[in-house]
């Protein structure tokens, strides 16, 4: 079974980090996994997104128009992306930036306010590390523990950083158990 | 070794690492650029040297120097780039040096754009230098085969004494994956005491090693190309690699495509089998030497009626599946350039459209 996820925001939002974190965690289950960021000529706050895809056979084509899930984490990204989603697919919105929802019925919304979490904490900078645990919490994509295992281990060269992300990455538990 | 997740430029320079390749000159290039980021940190860990030229025409002759010392080198960079070095590869395949150049092809002509292509099909094929010299092409399909065939093209460089090259694409340099490097893709450097410029003291010998590539006695010139053509010949029988998928039974038509373009052929393949329509694909790995015979048996089959060469370009590598065929099956394009790559929905719809 092929589950592709897309990560979208502006650059700088760690849109990138995130779906790598999904990407390991999936390859460490013993899943296969592909990677794949857009890029192309981009300006400094522009638009970032890459998608994510797991499967349990051999992945194919890179060319993914239309993901099973959304992580939008600003609002063009959600504007643009979220109707390109597959039925039934999970749609997460940064509510914190995001004054709108997706305006589809066949799509499930998890609502969480990704960058206020964050602050609550004491860094904006890891709103990204809850919406990547809440999604992964909601969506199953990835073992829970092992998404934890790697998000420690991202941060191990900078280990005054870990607290705070695993505050952040059970506050995104939280938010999606609660929603 | 365990699996780990890598985008292909910094698999293929850890690739080239554990190939014992401890020389890398580039000039920075998008897509291409995180090849140099990679070895930046990793060549001085190995004691290994990297510099960044002036440009890739000073990039493409500092290749061409440490390959003459019997060094084994390489560089990575993109389409505009690989133009620039087009001079030294041909030097260097005259000069019968081994070195490895990694094109992660990006849209022209000109600058173009940045985003993945195989328009250097031909360039890379069928000599951007000039000559009468060719290379050997290996056109991976994903970082996997990225990193075996950087690390094979160090000993194909040295088994043939000539330039290899890697054709990538943007996709496969910008996307990660899980990949391994294996061991066994390790092979010790040739011993090249007989012709490269490594010291007369270091190899105890009395008499000169002279690298070159200017014959101007008629006769001599003609033999040393007869030498450089007999090395082509052989790789035309002993280094011609392709997958063949989906070919086993009977299909309707046959799609020949290579790399990033590949894989989305082959999700295609699958969802039209699921509703019962049987096509199969060659994938050339090699692109010089070319899969012909593969391509021809597969093509000929009497239950293909069709064949289309699938490609992110005009159409380039269909003028060697044409010449494959000998007249023997049509065969159509089907592609674009740009960098926006047809989905596996596009791609069934055409091939549905032909049968």
């Amino acid at each position: 079974m092929q589950k592709e996820v897309m990560f979208a925001g502006f650059g700088g939002q760690g849109i990138l980090l995130s779906a790598k974190l999904l990407a390991y965690a999936a390859m460490k289950q013993g899943a296969q996994v592909m990677w794949i960021p857009s890029y192309g000529p981009e300006m400094r706050g522009g638009t970032a997104y890459c998608t994510v895809v797991t499967s349990d056979r051999l992945i194919g084509s890179p060319i993914i128009k239309n993901p099973s899930h959304l992580v939008a984490m600003n609002r063009p990204s959600l504007e643009k992306f979220a109707p390109v989603v597959k039925k039934g697919g999970i749609v997460l919105i940064n509510s914190s930036l995001i004054p709108i929802r997706s305006g589809r019925d066949d799509i499930e919304e998890l609502i969480v306010p990704a960058n206020q979490a964050a602050v609550d904490l004491g860094s904006v900078k890891c709103a990204n590390i809850i919406a990547v645990s809440a999604f992964a919490a909601r969506s199953g994509m990835v073992d829970i523990e092992i998404l934890r295992k790697c998000v420690q281990e991202e941060f191990a060269s900078k280990p005054k950083l870990i607290p705070i992300n695993m505050k952040a990455f059970d506050e995104g538990l939280k938010i999606a158990a609660a929603s | 070794m365990a699996k780990v997740l890598m985008k292909g430029n910094e698999a293929i320079g850890e690739a080239a690492i554990k190939a014992g390749c401890l020389n890398y000159f580039a000039y920075p290039i998008t897509p291409q650029s995180e090849v140099a980021e990679y070895l930046v940190k990793r060549m001085p860990e190995v004691n290994g040297v990297f510099v960044q030229g002036e440009s890739e025409v000073a990039v493409g002759y500092m290749i061409f120097g440490a390959a003459a010392c019997g060094e084994r080198v390489f560089t990575t960079s993109s389409s505009p780039g690989v133009s620039l070095m087009s001079e030294a590869i041909s030097y260097i395949a005259g000069a019968r040096c081994p070195a490895v150049f990694v094109n992660i092809v990006r849209g022209g002509p000109g600058l173009g754009g940045i985003l993945p292509s195989q328009g250097d099909y031909f360039q890379a094929t069928k000599g951007g230098g000039h000559g009468d010299y060719r290379m050997l092409v290996m056109a991976p399909d994903g970082v996997q085969e990225a990193v075996e065939m950087t690390m094979m093209a160090f000993v194909l460089a040295e088994k043939y004494r000539g330039p290899v090259m890697i054709l990538g694409d943007g996709m496969i340099g910008q996307m990660m994956e899980p990949v391994e490097f294996p061991d066994n893709l390790y092979v010790p450097p040739t011993n090249k005491d007989e012709w490269a410029t490594n010291g007369m003291d270091r190899r105890g010998s009395t008499s000169k090693n002279i690298v070159k590539s200017l014959y101007l006695d008629p006769k001599v010139l003609n033999q040393h190309n007869l030498t450089l053509k007999a090395q082509y010949e052989r790789m035309k029988k002993e280094e011609v690699r392709f997958e063949a998928y989906n070919t086993d039974g009977d299909y309707q038509a046959l799609i020949v495509s290579y790399g990033t373009m590949s894989r989305v052929c082959k999700t295609a393949i699958d969802n039209l089998k699921s509703q019962g329509i049987e096509i199969g694909m060659i994938r050339p790995k090699t692109l010089f030497p070319f899969p012909e015979k593969a391509i021809h048996d597969a093509a000929t089959k009497e239950s293909c009626k069709k064949v289309v060469s699938i490609e992110m370009n005009m159409g380039q590598m269909i003028e060697d599946v044409e010449r494959s065929l000998k007249g023997k099956r049509e065969v159509t394009w089907f592609g674009q350039c740009g960098g926006d790559i047809y989905t596996p929905e596009e791609v069934a719809e055409h091939v549905i459209s032909l049968i």
